[in-house]
């Protein structure tokens, strides 16, 4: 559903500062996987996402989406297909606007944004029954702006966003990292739930190891720009924390789980 | 009435057309957009130049708006393709604009259209723009209704979002950048056939004018919380023509008038960033309450975890 091959990045090149994130890198995604990427810092897990959603142009390499190669469309074009949640929750919704107005954006997406109004009356039922899904109590909140919401419920809103127009693809970057750990837990359980739910083919990257262990039926660690991880199926299941430490112990890079 | 508050009331409602463009650039797209200035007397100087040629008056009002959004345009393009800055694009824009005003004004810094029939030959010039001002406010409200608008709206609250939906924010911008500068144009335009010519430094101190309007026109009303755009625009307008013929009644000189306008936005801006110019006698009220308010923040935040 999703290939990656060959891909190569080399930031600030020719310069000093030189650094090659990723050579000739590949990576196969199937439909309905939901991948946990791990890796530490530098490893290259977001500019991996930034390469998949467009924000960042690979040097060489290609990747196909759906049969077709996307490998030059800028970022805006990927985007009709890919939906993408940011580690600031500010990122993912218009603060200004109330929940309402965010929502009949989304809603929008992939349709044209002429002259027509943008809000719908007939649409508030649905939008209830959407945010009652999260348990919040964001359905009665339907006409406040979105500033006045806490990180964990814009998160949770910036999901259902990201999600109402069925993407091809759904890209988790540490979405989770900015909230207190109770709410990372509660966001965690909606992100499992909507994406079983719709059957979302998902990459999340994250920090969290239990998290990576727990959800998602493949995992995958990046290290320096290869995968030095990959597992999935029953072995991703039975999969434990000391299990995976174990799978590289011999490797003298501690900073794996810093 | 008496004639200075009928021509209060009338200046008040060109500029607030002007101030509705500012709106778009200055507080929906967050685009500091500093060729307003040239564009309002782009306005003017087609206007004129068209009315002179015997063109019919209205007709020099749609012309203006197309060569300001073409103005727009420019700006537009200068940010979004070629990654320059938007306040140094803008005023690129507004230095050409200079030379290309003089040029079409046949190299005269003045150009007067007394003996020629304009949009106020014949008519109430209060009723001529109350009805042009109104029809802006409402395709101005309704716009930002819009599917569009929403999208503009987007854009400067956060761009991110807008990309996500698959949108070209590139385009939308300069769009909204041209759209901006039409409103400009149009008041400029309105402008030199309202005082009979077309000056070349007509347009000096007009994202000024702007500024203030809108800061005073939102200060006003976000305290009542009252958010129809197109009102604040022409009420902030209104108090901020007010605010200078009043400085002009007590015997200011009009060449004091950049500075007073200066100094009024700074008073504004002030008390809409800190409130300290009302409440500094209540310093330790407000300490106190400052106090409250951010614990009660704190459980809130506590609450929401």
């Amino acid at each position: 559903m999703l290939k990656l091959s060959g891909v190569s990045k080399t930031f600030n090149k020719g310069s000093i500062n030189e650094q090659v994130v990723f050579n000739n890198f590949s990576m196969d995604i199937d439909e309905k996987d939901f991948i946990c990427v791990l890796g530490s810092n530098g490893a290259g897990k977001s500019t991996l996402l930034n390469i998949i959603s467009g924000k960042v142009r690979a040097d060489g390499g290609n990747i196909i989406l759906k049969d077709r190669d996307v490998t030059h469309d800028t970022e805006h074009e990927k985007c009709k297909n890919i939906s993408r949640i940011f580690q600031d929750p500010s990122l993912g919704t218009n603060p200004s606007m109330t929940i309402y107005e965010n929502l009949s954006m989304a809603k929008n997406k992939g349709k044209r944004f002429g002259l027509s109004f943008l809000i719908d009356r007939k649409d508030e039922e649905y939008f209830k029954e959407l945010l009652s899904t999260l348990h919040l109590g964001l359905e009665d909140k339907l006409y406040t702006p979105v500033s006045q919401l806490s990180g964990g419920q814009r998160q949770s809103l910036a999901l259902i966003m990201a999600v109402i127009g069925e993407p091809d693809l759904l890209l988790l970057d540490e979405h989770t990292a900015a909230l207190d750990p109770k709410t990372s837990e509660i966001v965690m359980g909606i992100t499992r739930d909507i994406v079983e739910e719709k059957g979302l083919t998902t990459i999340m990257v994250t920090h969290n190891v239990d998290h990576a262990i727990r959800y998602g039926n493949r995992l995958v660690m990046l290290h320096r720009g290869n995968k030095i991880v990959d597992i999935s199926g029953e072995k991703k299941n039975t999969l434990t924390k000391e299990k995976l430490l174990t799978l590289f112990k011999d490797m003298d890079d501690k900073s794996l789980f810093s | 009435m008496n004639s200075f508050v009928t021509s209060i009331i009338q200046q008040s409602l060109i500029f607030s057309i002007t101030v509705m463009g500012i709106y778009i650039s200055y507080k929906i797209l967050k685009f500091a957009d500093l060729s307003a200035d040239g564009s309002f007397t782009l306005g003017a100087s087609v206007s004129a130049i068209m009315i002179t040629k015997g063109f019919n008056p209205f007709t020099s009002l749609i012309i203006s708006m197309l060569v300001g959004a073409l103005a727009g345009l420019m700006t537009g393009i200068l940010n979004v393709k070629l990654k320059i800055q938007d306040i140094l694009s803008s005023i690129l824009v507004m230095v050409g604009l200079y030379s290309i005003n003089l040029r079409m004004m046949g190299g005269k810094a003045n150009l007067p259209l007394f003996n020629h029939d304009s949009l106020f030959t014949g008519r109430n010039p209060l009723f001529i723009l109350s009805i042009v001002t109104l029809l802006c406010a409402i395709f101005f409200t309704i716009f930002f209704k819009t599917k569009l608008g929403y999208l503009l709206r987007g854009i400067g609250d956060n761009e991110n979002m807008v990309i996500s939906l698959g949108i070209n924010i590139g385009s939308i911008k300069i769009f909204a950048l041209a759209l901006s500068n039409s409103f400009i144009a149009l008041s400029g335009s309105i402008m030199a056939q309202y005082q009979g010519f077309s000056d070349i430094n007509m347009g000096t101190g007009t994202m000024i004018m702007g500024l203030a309007s809108i800061v005073i026109g939102s200060s006003i009303f976000e305290r009542i919380g009252f958010f129809n755009s197109s009102i604040i625009c022409i009420v902030g307008t209104l108090l901020y023509r007010t605010s200078i013929a009043l400085s002009l009644r007590i015997g200011f000189n009009p060449s004091d008038l950049k500075l007073i306008s200066s100094i009024i936005v700074v008073i504004v801006l002030s008390i809409g960033n800190t409130g300290e110019f009302f409440t500094r006698r209540r310093r330790n009220n407000l300490k106190k309450s400052d106090i409250e308010s951010s614990t009660t923040l704190g459980e809130a935040g506590g609450g929401n975890a």
